[in-house]
């Protein structure tokens, strides 16, 4: 997103069916480099739960410790492959774990760099009001998600989100993930340890998973609700129309 | 809106179904296998050659270590050397190196052993923490006068897939970490069957699935090329398995 900076003052709101630049080439490079690596991971990593659908916690758990979680196993249209095959699904896993961290890490110093962070997603003391939460809740509820007196602001609730998600969520899976590598455990021992054990990491990578799909699934529904092509079009080109 | 809601969602399922097509491509199978390779190249960046797997206490330890893969090789000649305590077995260490070893049981005991504790991780995602006691065994292959044109080791067992002895390979960096040990001796107790006895691999830095059991012979080769069908494990070559098992 193109607009001036935190200490810029209000200027007047364009009006609804303006067209503007809502988002910059490093969100929109990575936005979909991300979603194509989301997808594959969540994919590949339920082809992997099937293998051991038990999850633990601590340092071990295998077949006669307590599971605090037996999953089901999950059919073949969720599964990258269809048809089990713990290699092929780690193969895919793997590989883009990379795409994931890395692609994060860029994406990270980018948006450090181009403040897009500090500019768009920063939460002001005035958000917190309860009267603004609510006034925004409300909005919500018509299906309205911008401020028509200042379109080009992300909401509360869309930069809390975002923020879980790029701050918390992301680097928890990447994180996680990481504890996973024996590899990495004797490289970095220090993640093992905050995470309080391999099994445990393990829960948490799929918990974190799970609240990043159910992000996704949520996603998706409020790009439909507030006009799929527009939004598309603002995460592709740039360019987003100021709704009615 | 059924329209472009099923553009959307419709567009997360082709993909996931597009997976299956594009990795039949020679190209892209090719660049994801590759992901092995960046894996391997990472850590060994991040991690020093001689970084230690964590180790645990005692009272850190599995009450029950489950065995997984072969429980008992099951053929006449194992149950011919299981009859006589493994009296008439003997690792052979041959290959690239200067001075052939047969060793027995109690030569080996007689290298100075490496007592741990320590978490092994299977491919399917469950752990278990057991102790395990042997020789380390980059001295065996001091002992054996290792060739320096060896890049790697190769394990050959007594049990058999699809025919076969089961084989793994290391390269030397973990074939001369101080915690890859041949354990004869697990949880205070000689290994047992369903853990590998007499002998079995542990190279702690990676998964299940590389620590060969039931050893019979250890091979200092140049490359893998000549073993098997050349990805240097059993299930390297048959299901795709990654060669380096860091993660």
């Amino acid at each position: 997103m193109e607009a001036g900076t935190p200490t810029e003052p209000e200027r007047p709101p364009e009006k609804p069916g303006t067209v503007i630049r809502r988002h910059g080439v490093v969100t929109r490079v990575w936005h979909w480099v991300n979603a194509v690596a989301v997808l594959i991971l969540l994919g590949s990593g339920l082809g992997i739960s099937n293998a051991h659908p038990r999850l633990y916690w601590g340092r071990y758990g295998a077949n006669f410790d307590p599971a605090w979680a037996t999953l089901p196993h999950f059919p073949g249209w969720l599964t990258i492959p269809a048809r089990y095959n713990l290699a092929i699904s780690r193969r895919w896993h793997l590989f883009f774990a990379l795409v994931l961290g890395f692609g994060l890490l860029a994406y990270m110093i980018g948006g450090l760099v181009t403040r897009h962070f500090q500019r768009d997603l920063r939460i002001r003391g005035r958000e917190l009001r309860p009267s603004a939460i609510w006034a925004d809740f409300r909005r919500h509820l018509a299906f309205r998600f911008h401020d028509e007196h200042d379109p080009r602001r992300y909401n509360l609730f869309q930069k809390l989100s975002y923020v879980a998600v790029l701050f918390v969520a992301l680097p928890l899976a990447i994180l996680t993930g990481i504890a996973l590598s024996p590899g990495m455990n004797a490289a970095w021992p220090w993640v093992l340890e905050i995470l309080g054990g391999r099994q445990s990491a393990r829960s948490i990578h799929f918990i974190t998973a799970s609240a990043l799909a159910l992000f996704l699934i949520v996603h998706l529904v409020l790009v439909i609700l507030a006009g799929p092509l527009n939004e598309l079009r603002s995460m592709i080109t740039g360019r987003w129309r100021i709704p009615e | 809106m059924i329209r472009r809601r099923t553009i959307l969602t419709g567009g997360a399922g082709l993909l996931l179904a597009g997976c299956d097509k594009v990795i039949q491509q020679p190209t892209a199978r090719k660049i994801l296998f590759a992901g092995e390779d960046m894996q391997r190249g990472l850590q060994r960046a991040l991690m020093d050659r001689g970084a230690l797997a964590p180790e645990y206490r005692r009272d850190q330890m599995s009450p029950f270590f489950r065995t997984n893969g072969t429980r008992n090789p099951g053929t006449p000649e194992y149950a011919a050397m299981l009859a006589n305590r493994f009296e008439d077995w003997r690792l052979k260490v041959g290959g690239l190196v200067g001075r052939p070893l047969s060793l027995s049981l109690r030569q080996i005991g007689e290298f100075p052993a490496r007592r741990q504790i320590t978490r092994h991780d299977c491919v399917e995602g469950w752990s278990a923490i057991g102790e395990w006691i042997g020789p380390m065994l980059g001295n065996i292959l001091k002992a054996a006068n290792i060739s320096s044109r060896a890049r790697y080791v190769v394990f050959t067992c007594a049990d058999l897939y699809g025919g076969q002895p089961y084989y793994e390979s290391l390269d030397l960096i973990d074939a001369f970490h101080p915690q890859t040990i041949l354990a004869w001796g697990m949880n205070g107790r000689m290994l047992d069957v369903g853990h590998g006895a007499p002998l079995r691999l542990r190279v702690e830095r990676q998964l299940g699935y590389k620590h060969a059991k039931y050893l019979m012979r250890i091979d200092a080769v140049e490359n893998l090329s000549n073993i098997g069908l050349g990805k240097g494990g059993y299930w390297e070559d048959h299901v795709d398995y990654d060669w380096y098992a860091g993660i």
